[in-house]
């Protein structure tokens, strides 16, 4: 298992490439989650001002 | 010289109970003996006699683990920690009483492990006991703080050892290094530079993780 | 980034001792440095909790220690496979920076167990910054005590060059250094923000129901 010098260069980048795609992707589902709960909540907030009205 | 006088009742009280209950120091005592005989067997044939050096700190560290588990045990039991804080006592006084208290069991379990371990294993120099000395206050400083820390949480015998051993790693340094190097006053001095820094930070910051 | 890469992997010069392995100096370093400013900001951040006593500095401080944390494995594995290109091996005691990297991510790692066993509310807020005090303390402590322990460790075999760089190669630094800064700093607001609207729904959903 010996690594060329090229390619523990490119590994080490990779590896912080690699990071941050994952950490855009795990933002992402984390936007999605906010977005479905804001929904509910505004369905919920909708329900609940013509419940009182 | 009130403070002194509460910090002198505190740790007084802390000693009465450990006398009366008896159930700390005896622990710590005999937990420290069998770690010491376990590694005489953990340790190969010809491995160094500088290697049962490192081995004596971390039977030490862990040792006081031990007794800082159970530091603040009798306040919690009786709910007595809400009643010191209400009192009119400077919060950190309460962290000086336990933190000599625990000092004094270590202490008191080294009186018996250290002589175990000349018996056992290798001979301990001035340099080294000064080591020793200089590392418990610090492993009792930090301890007893981070103790209090865990005592909130639901898993606080497994925290503990969690939080206080990164903590530890440099006394182990300065308490290794001390008995075994040529020139131990560096590491001598450095044991002296952690505990003033680290207990002053504990000493100020106690007052922040007791109250709600 | 973009540019800070193409900087450091083509217009750099190639150093003359280690070859191309150099240019890894120039990803890890930067992380390096960065993780330090976060736990030195969450433990700024942790002080102002503790002496103005205003709850939103909890957050920031548990962020940036967050990502202070994940860079510090960064560096751990961008060390690792420096090491790697170096001397061949994927760990080395003798490595200061490695072995205070790692006292320091045990460390910080205990941090989130801490707060993970503890229930929400001031209390939990307080023990956090006080731990995050401890952290920065520790980390010049800990430089010293893995500097003395070299006596009776290791011999020390390896040595690792300082930054005698020439202009090109030192550009090439700054560029690495801010572009990771602003990674840093924009994962830390995007997570901060994100971790805030977490809470403001939980809120809103409480009030409503």
């Amino acid at each position: 298992m010996s690594w060329s010098q090229e390619e523990l260069v490119a590994a080490a980048y990779a590896v912080v490439f690699v990071f941050v795609l994952v950490y855009v992707a795990i933002i992402a589902a984390k936007l999605v989650r906010l977005q479905r709960e804001t929904a509910e909540l505004v369905e919920l907030a909708r329900r609940k001002s013509s419940a009182d009205a | 010289m009130t403070y002194f006088a509460d910090v002198a009742a505190l740790t007084r009280k802390d000693l009465r109970v450990e006398l009366r209950g008896r159930d700390t120091l005896p622990a710590m005592l005999l937990f420290v003996l069998s770690t010491l005989v376990v590694f005489h067997f953990a340790l190969p044939e010809g491995s160094g006699d500088t290697a049962a050096y490192g081995l004596l700190w971390v039977a030490i560290v862990f040792t006081a683990l031990l007794g800082l588990a159970r530091a603040w045990v009798p306040e919690q039991e009786h709910r007595v920690l809400d009643g010191l804080v209400l009192a009119p006592c400077d919060r950190s006084a309460i962290w000086v009483g336990k933190t000599l208290a625990t000092l004094v069991f270590l202490l008191a379990a080294q009186a018996v492990a250290l002589p175990a371990f000349v018996l056992f294993f290798e001979p301990l120099d001035a340099p080294a006991l000064a080591g020793v000395l200089l590392a418990d206050l610090g492993i009792c400083a930090v301890g007893s703080l981070m103790s209090a820390m865990a005592a909130a949480s639901r898993a606080r015998e497994v925290l503990l050892p969690l939080l206080v051993l990164p903590l530890a790693i440099p006394l182990i340094v300065g308490g290794v290094g001390a008995a075994v190097s040529a020139e131990p006053e560096r590491f001598l001095l450095f044991l002296l530079l952690y505990d003033a820094v680290f207990a002053v930070l504990s000493w100020a910051s106690f007052e922040y993780v007791v109250t709600e | 980034m973009g540019l800070a890469l193409v900087l450091a992997l083509i217009v750099a010069p190639e150093d003359a001792d280690q070859g191309i392995s150099q240019r890894i100096f120039y990803i890890h370093v930067p992380i390096a440095l960065t993780a330090y400013f976060c736990f030195g900001l969450g433990a700024v951040k942790a002080l102002l909790l503790l002496w103005r006593g205003d709850e939103r500095y909890d957050l920031e401080s548990y962020v940036a220690i967050h990502q202070g944390t994940i860079f510090g494995a960064l560096t751990l594995i961008t060390g690792s496979i420096w090491a790697r290109a170096s001397w061949g091996v994927w760990w080395t005691w003798s490595s200061n920076q490695l072995v205070l990297f790692l006292v320091l991510f045990l460390f910080y790692c205990a941090y989130f167990m801490l707060r993970f066993s503890l229930e929400d509310g001031p209390r939990r807020a307080r023990s956090s910054a006080v731990y995050a005090l401890f952290g920065v303390a520790l980390i010049p402590v800990s430089f010293l005590a893995i500097r003395l322990a070299e006596d009776f460790i290791h011999p020390t075999v390896f040595t690792r060059d300082g930054p005698q760089m020439s202009g090109t190669m030192f550009a090439t630094f700054v560029v690495s250094w801010a572009a990771v800064t602003l990674l840093a700093y924009v994962l830390y607001r995007v997570e901060l923000a994100g971790k805030r609207l977490d809470a403001d729904l939980r809120e809103l959903r409480e009030a409503l129901q």
